[in-house]
């Protein structure tokens, strides 16, 4: 074989141009760590849910509006309602056709609310718009996205290959893909951020009748949120309903909380808060979601890839030559 | 026996047409109706066979290409100079089942260029699929002395020749990397991935495995070649690749055993349940019998010693793919209320690939001078 050696850097050099090109600008890369300035998000308190769905319902209605998160050309909300059910809406789970959904969990004879013991409680369950999410840093093509002011990871359905990566890679098993379609995309919680324009805020926070979903600034929802859980239980409190910042109050005695606020910490944190008065493991979230920034998981190994590519071509180049002159000698 | 001896029209041939007639009806049947009406993949389940088998398999199937292309032409160890061209080929194939597998597997299957043009390098998909590209195009090229040969463009088989090496280096630098990166995709959920297979190490063992696969892969496919045309298979090759796979198999133990011991520890192992049983076998099959069988100096010398050693690491390798992709998470997933088995519509399209992957070679093998038979 007739190559020389700067044939073959030439050629190797060429050919890997390609790659280095991916060789990663950091800039380019970097995952956003910090909450955004202008972050927006949910508090619920599950002390204050009365269960009736009807942010459910209302999550549907309003979703299924152009640019909502169940938006279709041509189809109308769809309520799963099934025969003799009590409820408005009986969704059992997320699905394509429900990206929020109230869930009850129970114990002995389910009496006593928010307690593990004889009793029950509520939790409802949807994005959380994680403040690093593992959804956006996965998705190959960028269908997923954090947006830089508010927070809102949302969708850009004409990127998505569906992939489904990021149903893998979502901690709390938040996105969930239309199957049942030949079309299909994928369906999550997007905030309700097409009716921030018109100065409107989540459906689910603008229909709760008590109080216990209520949208706001992320910082002022934390602050509300470890207020709460200095309150002493049975004293009276004004909870504000809708809004975190809004006049209406509604005002009911104190229930005990569990020390928790969920999404402070976990998985790096998110804008969806939530307060309970039994532990969040018993409402059904793994356990094994750590306080850790997951994308870094990842771009551990990402990181490496311009080292490996350069010591490849280093270390190969070199014993090609190496290995190729011991032959000749041998031959010769 | 010489490739105008090659039958084509065998009752296997005829066999493996059916299956590729059913497998092709079944992705038609997906295309147009979609993933729900014909997988069982499911709101916990995003991922089933087609991308623990033909995805993670497949390319690990692949590997010879680049090992054996890297030990000829970087390494210069020109005694692998006979397979070479049969690993190449079949690593070709072993991208075409998972590229076709992965187009049929996304869910717009008329997107998978977007990777290509919408680049997110913090996605490790991302690196994947244009690795897939490139080193599909590299094996192509790797490849392309075979047709050029047949249409007797002289210039350019020496042309292709001479730059073989930097081919094959390029070859190795992008397996190497996506070998790896098929690992990495599962680091990402810590939460979810049982802790058997978990690791920060995960896309090493991807590549130590897949370089245990390969040097198996390529001892069996010239095994069995030189049963089909009644040569005597080239001993001193085999015993070569049985050292080889004795090396890397004992290196693969170690990091297994690391692995085991430093995360979940050896109980969760032996506690009884399904996924720990899938773990023993795998760990069983594809790892310690092979190991210690090669240490045996009769096995490793003697054709039908590395025969059997072959298969099980062949078998265990695919079984941890699979593992991997789905065992691992069946826990989880079913505390979310969901399982998954394949339905068959999965079924005959993986078999199909495999059909594809076998009549292809041969048909190769017959029309093309693949394994530098006398004419
Ligand atoms: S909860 Fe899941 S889907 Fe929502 S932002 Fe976080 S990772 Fe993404
Ligand atoms: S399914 Fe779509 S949104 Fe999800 S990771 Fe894949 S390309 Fe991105
Ligand atoms: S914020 Fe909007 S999309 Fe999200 S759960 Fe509430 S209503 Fe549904």
């Amino acid at each position: 074989m007739g190559m020389n050696r700067r044939d073959f850097l030439r050629t190797a050099a060429a050919g890997s141009g390609a790659l280095l090109a991916s060789g990663v600008s950091p800039a380019f890369a970097s995952m956003p760590k910090e909450l955004p300035t202008g972050a927006v998000g949910i508090l619920y308190d599950a002390t204050l849910c009365i269960g009736c769905k009807s942010c459910m319902v209302n999550c549907k209605k309003y979703n299924s509006e152009p640019g909502g998160a169940l938006y279709l050309q041509g189809r109308t909300a769809s309520y799963e309602v099934k025969p003799g059910a009590p409820f408005w809406d009986s969704a059992e789970d997320l699905s394509s056709r429900t990206v929020n959904v109230i869930k009850v969990n129970k114990s002995g004879t389910g009496l006593n609310k928010d307690s593990t013991d004889n009793g029950f409680s509520f939790i409802k369950q949807h994005c959380l718009h994680c403040i690093t999410p593992a959804c956006a840093s996965v998705c190959p093509v960028g269908a997923l996205k954090k947006n830089p002011v508010n927070g809102v990871v949302h969708y850009i359905e004409n990127r998505c290959i569906g992939c489904r990566y990021c149903m893998m890679a979502c901690p709390f098993n938040i996105p969930k893909y239309e199957y049942e379609s030949a079309t299909p995309q994928v369906r999550k919680c997007q905030l309700c951020y097409h009716r921030y324009d018109e100065g409107k805020y989540s459906a689910c926070c603008e229909f709760c009748p008590t109080g216990a979903s209520i949208f706001g600034k992320v910082l002022d929802l934390r602050k509300e949120a470890s207020r709460r859980l200095t309150l002493k239980p049975g004293d009276e409190y004004d909870f504000p309903v809708q809004t975190v910042d809004s006049k209406q109050k509604s005002r009911r005695k104190v229930s005990k909380y569990i020390e928790h606020v969920y999404g402070l910490k976990e998985a790096g944190g998110t804008q969806y808060l939530l307060l309970a008065g039994v532990p969040f493991e018993w409402l059904g979230f793994n356990r094994n979601i750590k306080d850790q920034f997951l994308p870094d998981l990842t771009w551990a190994y990402i990181a490496k890839i311009p080292a490996v590519i350069a010591g490849v071509i280093l270390a190969g180049t070199a014993t090609w030559a190496v290995t190729r002159k011991r032959n000749k000698d041998k031959e010769g | 026996m010489n490739q105008k001896d090659i039958k084509l029209f065998t009752p296997t041939t005829v066999v493996l047409l059916i299956v590729m007639a059913v497998g092709g009806l079944a992705a038609f049947y997906r295309l147009f109706f979609g993933l729900g009406a014909s997988t069982h993949l499911n709101n916990a389940w995003p991922w089933g066979l087609w991308i623990s088998f033909d995805v993670l398999g497949g390319v690990a199937l692949a590997a010879g290409g680049f090992v054996i292309g890297g030990a000829v032409y970087i390494l210069n160890w020109k005694k692998y100079e006979p397979i070479v061209r049969p690993a190449i080929l079949n690593a070709f194939f072993g991208y075409a089942l998972a590229a076709t597998s992965i187009t049929l597997d996304i869910g717009v299957p008329w997107r998978i260029w977007h990777p290509v043009i919408m680049w997110q390098v913090n996605s490790i998909m991302f690196i994947v699929a244009i690795h897939v590209v490139l080193y599909t195009t590299t094996l192509a090229t790797e490849s392309s002395p075979l047709i050029l040969e047949r249409l007797n463009m002289k210039k350019a088989v020496n042309f292709v020749e001479k730059i073989m090496p930097a081919i094959a280096l390029f070859g190795v630098l992008l397996s190497l990397l996506h070998q790896s990166s098929l690992g990495a995709v599962f680091l990402i959920a810590p939460e979810k991935v049982s802790p058997l297979w978990y690791s920060s190490t995960l896309p090493y063992l991807f590549l130590v495995s897949a370089v245990l696969l390969a040097l198996s892969m390529v001892s069996f496919e010239t095994i069995l070649s030189a049963r089909v045309f009644r040569h005597k298979p080239p001993l001193d090759i085999l015993r070569g690749l049985a050292r080889g796979s004795l090396v890397v198999s004992g290196l693969y133990l170690l990091l297994k055993l690391k692995d085991l011991v430093t995360g979940p520890g050896v109980g969760l192992a032996f506690n009884g349940s399904l996924v720990s049983n899938m773990y023993l076998l795998e760990m069983i099959v594809g790892i310690i019998l092979p190991f210690c069988l090669l240490l045996l100096k009769n096995v490793r010398t003697g054709v039908n010693g590395i025969f059997a050693v072959n298969m099980l690491v062949i078998i265990g390798t695919v079984l941890n793919r699979m593992n991997v992709g789905i065992v691992s998470m069946a826990e989880h997933n079913s505390r979310m209320g969901y399982d998954y088995f394949p339905s068959w519509m999965e079924f005959s399209v993986t078999m199909a690939m495999i059909a594809f992957a076998i009549l292809g070679f041969k048909i190769s093998v017959k029309y093309l001078n693949v394994l530098k038979l006398e004419h």
